[in-house]
C-alpha cells in the first residue's frame, strides 16, 4: 500500500537564493515522518518538490525507487493536504471526497459508496450531502483527509493542516491523524513548525534550518541528544551557558565558563579547546539550598514564579544577571521557593550537553 | 453617508451627493421618464396637440409588432450581439486566467496598461480605425495577401462580420475585467489541489475554475450583450449595405422621421426585450442576479 520516499541530494534554488541545500533522506514505507523547522527553513519547498509542483534544481525525488523527474502532480502517487485544506466550496462533501475518483472516470454509484466508506473512516457520519461552509474546522479537516485518502495515495503529504485549529481540537486531531495513518499504513510526510506536533505524532523527525536538514532521528533522540545548538533550542526549552571545552574523557567533558566549571556530555562536532555552549533543559534543573552546593551548580536568586498547572516554571537570576528557568512538578506539599530566595541551581552532568552554537548553514557546503 | 462625511467633511460630501443625484435624476431618470411618456403619445401636427386625438395609446408599440422587417432586424441584433458575447468570452477566458494565475503580478500591471490604453481613444475613432483596417485596400488585406495567405483581397465590410469584429473589439474589456476579478479571487491552492488529485488541466478548469468564475462570466456576458445591443456608433460606422442594427432603426425614427414617439417606443421595446432575453438565458444557465452583483 505504501512506498518509500528517497530524497537524493536535493537542492532547490530560487534565483540566487538556495531554499533547500543538499537534503538527503529516506522515508520508510508506512512511516510517519515530520519535517520540523521555523518558517522559511525550506520545509514547504520540500513538500512541493515531492508532490511535483516544483522540480529540484539538483538531485532527485524517488518514490518507491522510481525517479519522479518530469512526472506532473496529477500523475504522482502522492496526495497533498494543504495548509488551508483547499476544499472545493461549490461541491458538496461527498463530491469533494471523490473528486479524485471522478477524474479517473469512476461511476457515480461507486463514488457515492466510497464517499460513505471514507466518511466512516474519518468519523464523520451523515455529512455526505452537506456543503463545505456548513462544516466546522475539525470536520473540514476530516473531509480533507478523506479526499486525499480517496485516491489511495502511496504517500500522503501534509502541510501544517492543523495550524488553523484551536488548541483542544488540534491535540485531538493529532491523535486522530496518527490513528488514521496506522490504520491505512500509508506513508505520511508531515510539515510543521510546531515541535509538540512533530514529537507527538512522528516515527521520525527531520529538523531543518536554512534549507539544511540538521538532524534526522526519533522524537526521543531529537529531544535528548540534539546534534547542535539549533536543534537543541528549536526543540524544547534550554538554559544556555557559553564557554570552552578544556578536557574530554569518555564522552564527558570539562567546560570552563564565566559562571564556573561544569561537567557535561560532549555533543557531536565539538572537541577539546573549542568554544561552545552548554545546553540544559529546565526540567533537568533543580533548586537546592545555598550550602548544599556540589558539581554543576550556579548560585542564583529566584525572580519570578510562573504556575502552569501541572508544572511550575521558576525563573532565577545568576550573579552575572543572566536569567535561567527551572521547571518543577506541581506538588502542593513541596511549594517552589518564594521570589528573592537565594539558592543553587543544579543539574546532572548526564542531562546536559555541550554543542556547537550554530546550525549547519545554507552555504556551509 | 456618515462615513463619507467623516472622511471628506460636510461641504464636500454634500457636493458629491448633489452631483450624483443631479446625474441620476436630471440626466438619467427624467429624460427616460419623458421618453417613456412620449412612447404612449402620438406624433401629431402642432395644431392637434391637446385636441381629441392627443390620447395615450399603445399604437407606437404595435408599429413594431406589425413590421416584419423591424422584427427581423431585432432578432438579427439579438443574434449577433449573442455571437459577439460568445466570441468575447472565448477570447477573454484564457486571457483572464493567464493574467490572474499564470503571470507574475508585476507583469500583469504592464499587460493591463497595454490593454487599457486603446480605451482612451473615443469609440468613434476606434470604429473608424477598424473601417480603415478592414477596407478593401486596407492594411489587413495588404498583410494577408503579402504573406500569401489569400490570393485577392477579401470584402470584410459585408454582412454583419465587420460589425461583429468592431463590437468584439469595442467591448471585450467589459468581459475581461469581471472574469479576471473572479479568477483572481480563487485560491490558487484549489487549482493545485485539483491537479494533485489527478485532474487534467481541462478538468480543473471545468470543475473548479469555471464554476468559481461563473458570476464573473455571467456579469461580463450581460454587460457585453447589453452594450452590443444598444450600440449605435459601431454598427453605423462598420455596417455594410445589407446589415442593419436595431438601434439604427430607432435613430431613423427619431432623427430622420422626427417621430420621437415611435422612436422611444422602439427604445423601450429594445430594453424590455433584452432584459427578458438575458433573464431567460440566466435562468437556463442557472445563474442568479445576486451572484452577478457579488
Amino acid at each position: 500500500m505504501s512506498e518509500d520516499v528517497h530524497l537524493s541530494q536535493i537542492c532547490m534554488d530560487f534565483g540566487s537564493f538556495r531554499a533547500v541545500n543538499n537534503v538527503e533522506v529516506t522515508i520508510k514505507p508506512g512511516e510517519f515522518f515530520s519535517f520540523l523547522g521555523p518558517s522559511g527553513c525550506g520545509k514547504t519547498t520540500i513538500l512541493r518538490l515531492i508532490s511535483g509542483f516544483m522540480e529540484p534544481t539538483q538531485g532527485a525525488v524517488k518514490i518507491g525507487g522510481k525517479d519522479m523527474k518530469g512526472i506532473r502532480p496529477n500523475a504522482r502517487p502522492t496526495a497533498l493536504i494543504f495548509q488551508n485544506l483547499a476544499l472545493f466550496p461549490l461541491m458538496p462533501v461527498w463530491e469533494n471526497i471523490t473528486f479524485g475518483l471522478e477524474v479517473r472516470g469512476v461511476s457515480k454509484e461507486i463514488r457515492r459508496a466510497k464517499a460513505e466508506e471514507l466518511l466512516q473512516l474519518v468519523d464523520l457520519h451523515d455529512s455526505a450531502d452537506k456543503r463545505i461552509s456548513q462544516l466546522s474546522g475539525g470536520q473540514k479537516q476530516r473531509v480533507a483527509i478523506a479526499r486525499a485518502l480517496a485516491v489511495e495515495p502511496k504517500v500522503m503529504l501534509l502541510d501544517e493542516p492543523l495550524s488553523a485549529l484551536d488548541l483542544k481540537l488540534r491535540q485531538h486531531m493529532r491523535a486522530e491523524l496518527r490513528a488514521i495513518q496506522k490504520r491505512t499504513g500509508v506513508t505520511f510526510i508531515y510539515i510543521t513548525h510546531d515541535q509538540g506536533e512533530a514529537l507527538a505524532m512522528s516515527d521520525r523527525v527531520g529538523v531543518m534550518s536554512q534549507g539544511v536538514l540538521q538532524q534526522v532521528a526519533t522524537p526521543q533522540e531529537i529531544y535528548n541528544n540534539p546534534v547542535n545548538g539549533f536543534v537543541a533550542s528549536f526543540v524544547g526549552e534550554n538554559n544556555v551557558i557559553a564557554g570552552k571545552v578544556t578536557f574530554v574523557s569518555g564522552g564527558m567533558a570539562q567546560f570552563e565558563t564565566a559562571k564556573g566549571s561544569f561537567q557535561a556530555k560532549l555533543g557531536a562536532s565539538v572537541a577539546t579547546g573549542d568554544s561552545a555552549k552548554l545546553f540544559v533543559r529546565p526540567e533537568f534543573c533543580s533548586l537546592r539550598s545555598a550550602n548544599e552546593a556540589k558539581v554543576n551548580s550556579i548560585p542564583v536568586e529566584v525572580t519570578e514564579i510562573a504556575f502552569e498547572g501541572n508544572f511550575v516554571n521558576v525563573f532565577v537570576r545568576d550573579q552575572a544577571g543572566d536569567t535561567h528557568m527551572v521547571q518543577v512538578q506541581n506538588d502542593p506539599s513541596v511549594p517552589p521557593p518564594a521570589p528573592h530566595t537565594t539558592c543553587q541551581m543544579v543539574f546532572n552532568p548526564e542531562s546536559c550537553m555541550i554543542l556547537s552554537e550554530a546550525a549547519t548553514s545554507r552555504h556551509g557546503h | 453617508m456618515q462615513e463619507l462625511i467623516r472622511r471628506y467633511g460636510i461641504s464636500l460630501s454634500v457636493i458629491m451627493a448633489a452631483m450624483t443625484a443631479f446625474w441620476l435624476l436630471a440626466l438619467v431618470v427624467i429624460p427616460n421618464l419623458v421618453l417613456f411618456k412620449f412612447s404612449f403619445r402620438l406624433y401629431l401636427p402642432v395644431d392637434q396637440l391637446g385636441g381629441p386625438n392627443d390620447v395615450y395609446t399603445l399604437k407606437n408599440y404595435f408599429t413594431f409588432f406589425n413590421s416584419p422587417i423591424h422584427i427581423n432586424v431585432f432578432f438579427l441584433t439579438i443574434l449577433y450581439s449573442s455571437m459577439v458575447t460568445i466570441i468575447c468570452l472565448i477570447i477573454t477566458y484564457p486571457l483572464a486566467y493567464i493574467l490572474a494565475k499564470v503571470l507574475k503580478p508585476t507583469d500583469t500591471a504592464t499587460f493591463f496598461l497595454v490593454l487599457l490604453i486603446p480605451l482612451w481613444v473615443s469609440e468613434i475613432l476606434r470604429s473608424f480605425a477598424w473601417f480603415i483596417i478592414l477596407s478593401m485596400q486596407g492594411p489587413l488585406n495588404a498583410i494577408l495577401t503579402g504573406i500569401g495567405l489569400i490570393d485577392k483581397p477579401i470584402r470584410w465590410i459585408s454582412g454583419f462580420q465587420s460589425v461583429v469584429i468592431g463590437l468584439v473589439y469595442a467591448y471585450i474589456l467589459f468581459m475581461l475585467f469581471p472574469i479576471y476579478n473572479a479568477i483572481q479571487a480563487l485560491d490558487t491552492n484549489q487549482i493545485e489541489a485539483s491537479q494533485d488529485l489527478g485532474a487534467s488541466t481541462w478538468r480543473t478548469h471545468w470543475r473548479v475554475i469555471i464554476p468559481h468564475a461563473k458570476p464573473g462570466i455571467a456579469s461580463g456576458c450581460v454587460m457585453v450583450f447589453m452594450l452590443c445591443a444598444g450600440s449605435v456608433v459601431v454598427p453605423t460606422t462598420l455596417a455594410s449595405t445589407n446589415s442593419r442594427w436595431f438601434t439604427e432603426i430607432i435613430q431613423q425614427w427619431m432623427f430622420e422621421g422626427l417621430d420621437w414617439n415611435v422612436g422611444s417606443a422602439y427604445a423601450f421595446l429594445l430594453l424590455a426585450l433584452c432584459i427578458l432575453f438575458v433573464s431567460l438565458v440566466m435562468r437556463v444557465l442557472n445563474v442568479r442576479l445576486v451572484d452577478i452583483a457579488k
